[in-house]
Protein backbone atom coordinates (compact mmCIF):
# COMPACT_ATOMS: atom_id res chain seq x y z
CA UNK A 1 0.00 0.00 0.00
CA UNK A 2 1.59 3.02 -1.11
CA UNK A 3 0.29 5.42 2.13
CA UNK A 4 1.41 2.56 4.58
CA UNK A 5 5.26 4.47 4.56
CA UNK A 6 6.23 5.10 8.10
CA UNK A 7 9.05 7.50 7.93
CA UNK A 8 11.21 8.69 11.31
CA UNK A 9 13.80 10.90 10.96
CA UNK A 10 16.22 10.55 13.59
CA UNK A 11 17.46 13.67 14.88
CA UNK A 12 19.20 13.03 17.91
CA UNK A 13 22.09 11.38 19.07
CA UNK A 14 21.20 10.28 22.89
CA UNK A 15 20.66 6.35 23.37
CA UNK A 16 17.15 7.08 24.82
CA UNK A 17 15.88 8.86 21.90
CA UNK A 18 17.32 6.39 19.80
CA UNK A 19 15.95 3.66 21.38
CA UNK A 20 12.56 5.34 21.27
CA UNK A 21 13.05 5.99 17.33
CA UNK A 22 13.90 2.18 16.97
CA UNK A 23 11.34 0.61 19.10
CA UNK A 24 8.18 2.13 16.95
CA UNK A 25 10.28 0.90 14.10
CA UNK A 26 10.59 -2.55 14.61
CA UNK A 27 6.96 -2.45 15.74
CA UNK A 28 5.81 -0.17 11.99
CA UNK A 29 7.80 -3.30 10.32
CA UNK A 30 6.32 -5.74 12.43
CA UNK A 31 2.77 -5.11 11.74
CA UNK A 32 3.73 -5.25 7.84
CA UNK A 33 4.42 -1.14 7.78
CA UNK A 34 6.93 0.12 5.04
CA UNK A 35 9.73 2.15 7.71
CA UNK A 36 12.45 4.42 6.72
CA UNK A 37 14.52 6.04 9.15
CA UNK A 38 16.51 9.21 8.02
CA UNK A 39 19.32 9.84 10.07
CA UNK A 40 20.29 13.88 10.19
CA UNK A 41 22.54 15.77 12.71
CA UNK A 42 22.96 13.71 15.75
CA UNK A 43 21.62 11.22 14.61
CA UNK A 44 23.90 10.37 12.55
CA UNK A 45 25.76 8.94 15.59
CA UNK A 46 23.57 6.22 15.70
CA UNK A 47 24.56 4.84 12.46
CA UNK A 48 28.35 5.70 12.76
CA UNK A 49 31.02 3.05 13.53
CA UNK A 50 32.14 5.00 16.27
CA UNK A 51 35.99 5.21 14.87
CA UNK A 52 38.30 7.92 15.85
CA UNK A 53 40.26 7.71 12.45
CA UNK A 54 40.71 11.09 10.78
CA UNK A 55 40.15 10.07 7.17
CA UNK A 56 39.17 12.95 5.21
CA UNK A 57 38.10 15.79 7.89
CA UNK A 58 38.99 19.18 8.83
CA UNK A 59 40.61 19.65 12.01
CA UNK A 60 37.59 20.80 13.38
CA UNK A 61 35.24 17.98 12.18
CA UNK A 62 37.66 15.42 13.78
CA UNK A 63 37.78 17.30 16.38
CA UNK A 64 33.76 16.97 17.10
CA UNK A 65 34.08 13.75 16.01
CA UNK A 66 36.25 12.73 19.20
CA UNK A 67 34.17 14.89 21.53
CA UNK A 68 31.06 12.81 20.26
CA UNK A 69 32.54 10.19 18.72
CA UNK A 70 28.41 8.16 18.11
CA UNK A 71 28.13 4.35 17.53
CA UNK A 72 25.42 2.51 18.87
CA UNK A 73 27.73 1.39 22.04
CA UNK A 74 28.86 4.73 23.05
CA UNK A 75 25.97 7.15 23.02
CA UNK A 76 24.44 8.68 26.55
CA UNK A 77 21.40 9.18 28.10
CA UNK A 78 19.78 12.57 27.10
CA UNK A 79 18.68 13.03 31.22
CA UNK A 80 21.03 11.53 34.17
CA UNK A 81 23.71 10.76 32.36
CA UNK A 82 26.06 11.50 35.14
CA UNK A 83 29.55 10.88 33.72
CA UNK A 84 28.54 7.38 31.77
CA UNK A 85 26.90 6.01 35.77
CA UNK A 86 23.49 6.83 34.67
CA UNK A 87 23.53 4.94 31.26
CA UNK A 88 25.56 1.83 32.62
CA UNK A 89 22.34 1.70 34.87
CA UNK A 90 19.98 1.82 32.55
CA UNK A 91 21.32 -0.51 30.10
CA UNK A 92 21.56 -2.98 33.18
CA UNK A 93 18.37 -2.74 34.07
CA UNK A 94 17.20 -3.12 30.09
CA UNK A 95 19.01 -6.47 30.73
CA UNK A 96 18.04 -7.36 33.99
CA UNK A 97 14.06 -7.12 32.12
CA UNK A 98 15.58 -8.77 28.97
CA UNK A 99 14.90 -5.91 26.97
CA UNK A 100 16.98 -5.61 23.49
CA UNK A 101 19.70 -3.62 23.46
CA UNK A 102 19.83 0.05 20.88
CA UNK A 103 22.71 -2.93 18.74
CA UNK A 104 19.84 -5.78 19.16
CA UNK A 105 17.32 -3.22 17.85
CA UNK A 106 19.23 -1.86 14.86
CA UNK A 107 19.98 -5.42 13.88
CA UNK A 108 16.53 -6.39 14.27
CA UNK A 109 15.68 -3.57 12.05
CA UNK A 110 17.43 -4.53 9.60
CA UNK A 111 16.55 -8.05 9.53
CA UNK A 112 12.46 -6.80 9.04
CA UNK A 113 13.63 -4.88 6.52
CA UNK A 114 14.19 -1.44 7.75
CA UNK A 115 15.36 1.30 5.35
CA UNK A 116 18.23 3.25 6.42
CA UNK A 117 18.88 6.52 5.13
CA UNK A 118 22.02 8.71 5.65
CA UNK A 119 21.46 12.54 5.04
CA UNK A 120 24.41 13.63 3.26
CA UNK A 121 24.19 17.33 4.12
CA UNK A 122 24.59 16.27 7.57
CA UNK A 123 27.63 13.99 6.54
CA UNK A 124 29.22 17.26 4.65
CA UNK A 125 28.49 19.12 7.81
CA UNK A 126 30.63 16.91 10.04
CA UNK A 127 33.14 15.55 7.58
CA UNK A 128 31.95 11.84 7.42
CA UNK A 129 31.61 9.56 4.40
CA UNK A 130 29.97 6.52 3.73
CA UNK A 131 33.03 4.13 5.16
CA UNK A 132 31.66 5.88 8.67
CA UNK A 133 28.87 4.10 9.28
CA UNK A 134 27.33 0.76 9.77
CA UNK A 135 26.66 -1.78 6.70
CA UNK A 136 23.05 -1.56 7.72
CA UNK A 137 23.10 1.96 6.10
CA UNK A 138 21.27 1.49 2.59
CA UNK A 139 20.92 4.63 1.24
CA UNK A 140 22.76 8.77 1.51
CA UNK A 141 20.18 10.99 0.45
CA UNK A 142 18.69 13.99 1.06
CA UNK A 143 15.47 16.05 2.38
CA UNK A 144 13.33 15.65 -1.10
CA UNK A 145 13.99 11.54 -0.40
CA UNK A 146 12.58 11.97 2.70
CA UNK A 147 9.71 14.38 1.88
CA UNK A 148 8.96 12.04 -1.35
CA UNK A 149 8.37 8.95 1.46
CA UNK A 150 6.65 11.21 4.21
CA UNK A 151 4.31 12.38 1.30
CA UNK A 152 3.08 8.68 0.85
CA UNK A 153 3.01 7.93 4.53
CA UNK A 154 0.63 8.79 7.34
CA UNK A 155 3.29 8.12 10.20
CA UNK A 156 5.76 10.27 9.78
CA UNK A 157 7.86 11.14 13.23
CA UNK A 158 10.46 13.17 14.07
CA UNK A 159 12.82 11.91 16.96
CA UNK B 1 -8.20 -22.34 23.32
CA UNK B 2 -6.62 -24.43 21.42
CA UNK B 3 -3.72 -23.13 19.09
CA UNK B 4 -1.73 -25.14 16.20
CA UNK B 5 1.20 -22.89 17.83
CA UNK B 6 2.60 -21.25 20.72
CA UNK B 7 5.47 -18.89 21.45
CA UNK B 8 6.33 -17.73 25.14
CA UNK B 9 6.94 -14.11 25.17
CA UNK B 10 6.77 -14.04 29.00
CA UNK B 11 9.36 -11.37 30.58
CA UNK B 12 9.40 -9.79 27.25
CA UNK B 13 8.41 -5.83 26.79
CA UNK B 14 6.96 -3.78 23.65
CA UNK B 15 8.02 -4.21 21.21
CA UNK B 16 9.56 -8.17 21.44
CA UNK B 17 5.96 -9.76 21.98
CA UNK B 18 4.48 -8.50 18.97
CA UNK B 19 7.99 -8.73 16.53
CA UNK B 20 7.94 -12.39 17.64
CA UNK B 21 4.43 -12.40 16.87
CA UNK B 22 4.98 -11.11 13.43
CA UNK B 23 7.82 -14.02 12.91
CA UNK B 24 5.90 -16.68 14.21
CA UNK B 25 2.94 -15.94 12.01
CA UNK B 26 5.15 -16.02 8.99
CA UNK B 27 5.16 -20.14 9.84
CA UNK B 28 1.63 -20.58 10.34
CA UNK B 29 -0.34 -21.66 7.31
CA UNK B 30 -3.32 -19.65 6.43
CA UNK B 31 -6.58 -20.23 9.34
CA UNK B 32 -4.30 -21.86 11.55
CA UNK B 33 -4.28 -20.24 14.93
CA UNK B 34 -0.98 -19.23 17.39
CA UNK B 35 -0.80 -18.77 21.14
CA UNK B 36 1.38 -15.72 22.57
CA UNK B 37 1.99 -15.96 26.29
CA UNK B 38 3.00 -13.33 27.47
CA UNK B 39 2.88 -10.51 31.00
CA UNK B 40 3.31 -7.51 30.22
CA UNK B 41 -0.09 -6.00 30.00
CA UNK B 42 0.56 -4.17 27.10
CA UNK B 43 -0.10 -7.04 24.59
CA UNK B 44 -3.46 -6.84 25.61
CA UNK B 45 -4.44 -3.70 23.38
CA UNK B 46 -1.33 -4.17 20.91
CA UNK B 47 -2.29 -7.38 19.48
CA UNK B 48 -5.86 -6.80 18.73
CA UNK B 49 -3.94 -3.57 17.19
CA UNK B 50 -1.82 -5.62 15.28
CA UNK B 51 -4.08 -8.42 13.62
CA UNK B 52 -6.50 -5.09 12.57
CA UNK B 53 -3.73 -3.64 11.01
CA UNK B 54 -2.21 -7.10 9.66
CA UNK B 55 -5.72 -8.24 8.32
CA UNK B 56 -5.02 -11.49 11.18
CA UNK B 57 -7.92 -12.42 12.90
CA UNK B 58 -8.18 -11.49 16.86
CA UNK B 59 -9.77 -14.05 18.61
CA UNK B 60 -9.87 -13.06 22.23
CA UNK B 61 -7.41 -12.80 25.86
CA UNK B 62 -7.18 -15.50 28.31
CA UNK B 63 -5.97 -14.55 31.72
CA UNK B 64 -4.89 -16.88 34.69
CA UNK B 65 -2.78 -15.07 37.67
CA UNK B 66 -0.41 -12.89 36.02
CA UNK B 67 -0.26 -14.38 32.72
CA UNK B 68 -2.01 -13.54 29.61
CA UNK B 69 -2.56 -15.28 26.84
CA UNK B 70 -4.10 -13.86 23.32
CA UNK B 71 -5.01 -15.78 20.14
CA UNK B 72 -5.05 -14.85 16.36
CA UNK B 73 -5.69 -16.76 13.12
CA UNK B 74 -3.63 -16.45 10.07
CA UNK B 75 -5.42 -14.86 7.55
Amino acid sequence: MPDDNVTIVVFSGELDKALAAFNIANTAAAMGMNVSMFFTFWGLGVIKKGGIERGGKSFMQWMMGLMDRGGASHLKLSKMNMMGAGTRTMKSLMKKYRMPSLEEQIKLAKDQGVHFIACTTSMALMGLEEGDFIDEVDELAGAATYLGLASEGKVNLFI
Amino acid sequence: MNADQSIDCVGLYCPMPIVKTAQKMKELEPGQVLEVIADDKGIKTDMPAWAEKTGNEFLGIEEEGGEIKVYVRKK
